[in-house]
């Protein structure tokens, strides 16, 4: 599934998107940042309820194809101007964790 | 390729939210010198770790990269208070952070064992009250 198919699911949405026609081949869920870097494989998208700047870069070296902001949680307009610039997908959800991550595997 | 190629970087170690430049821009030399996903994801990790490490613990630091035939070396230096106990420091889950880091997401004390778990060869030289100096190796 891309990255743009996932944030048009009920219960998903778009805070970021410069790169929509990424494919999503897994899922990871995590807020420890080097959790995330020592066991998200690449392509995964990785949700998340970390909101700061550093998750960006998180994203970006461990080569994730998005992060999902679980539980309705914001993001600060820096930092969603820093994943545009860093071509880093940022999906925002109302759902918990386990609900998006079934919500994305029911939608496959 | 005939000569390796090097780059430095100075890490600040003032600025917490802007760590992680050096890494990305690794990342973009990388990719432009036509690297393969797996291989600038493993450098981009470890250095990036490293870098964390560097502010946390060490107020910055420097940062060098030599890309050579079949090898990418990454040398991070450090003036910071070291690592007295090396093989404790290794475990995963074993940190010093401050609680301020914690709530960013980091001090999970995973740093040093991704920066090994992503290298083919890491070794750590350090002495405390002087400095740690990390090389890391990645083949490919």
């Amino acid at each position: 599934m891309k990255v743009s198919e996932l944030a048009s699911i009920e219960g998903f949405g778009t805070i970021a998107l410069p790169d929509g026609e990424r494919e999503i081949s897994g899922v990871y869920i995590g807020d420890l940042l080097s959790w995330v870097m020592g066991r998200a494989k690449a392509d995964d998208a990785w949700i998340t309820i970390m909101s700061n700047i550093n998750i960006v870069a998180v994203a970006s070296l461990a080569d994730v194809a998005c992060i999902i902001l679980a539980e309705g949680v914001q993001l600060d307009a820096a930092v969603t101007e820093t994943a545009r610039s860093k071509g880093v997908n940022i999906l925002s959800c109302s759902m918990p964790a386990y609900e998006a991550a079934k919500t994305f595997f029911e939608k496959l | 390729m005939a000569e390796a190629l090097t780059f430095h970087y100075d890490v600040d170690g003032e600025n917490f939210t802007s760590a992680g430049q050096a890494s990305v821009q690794v990342k973009k030399n990388l990719r432009q010198l036509g690297f393969d996903p797996e291989t600038i994801r493993r450098v981009s990790i470890a250095m990036y770790e490293g870098e964390i490490n560097m502010v946390i613990h060490a107020g910055g630091g420097t940062a060098d990269v030599t890309v050579d035939d079949g090898c990418i070396e990454i040398i991070l230096t450090d003036t910071g208070p070291g690592i007295a106990n090396i093989e404790q420091a290794m475990q995963e889950g074993f940190s010093t952070a401050p609680d301020n880091i914690r709530t960013l997401g980091f001090g999970a004390g995973m740093g040093l064992p991704n920066m090994k778990r992503y290298t083919d060869y890491m070794h750590i030289d350090s002495v405390v009250g002087e400095g740690t100096t990390i090389t890391m190796k990645v083949n490919y």
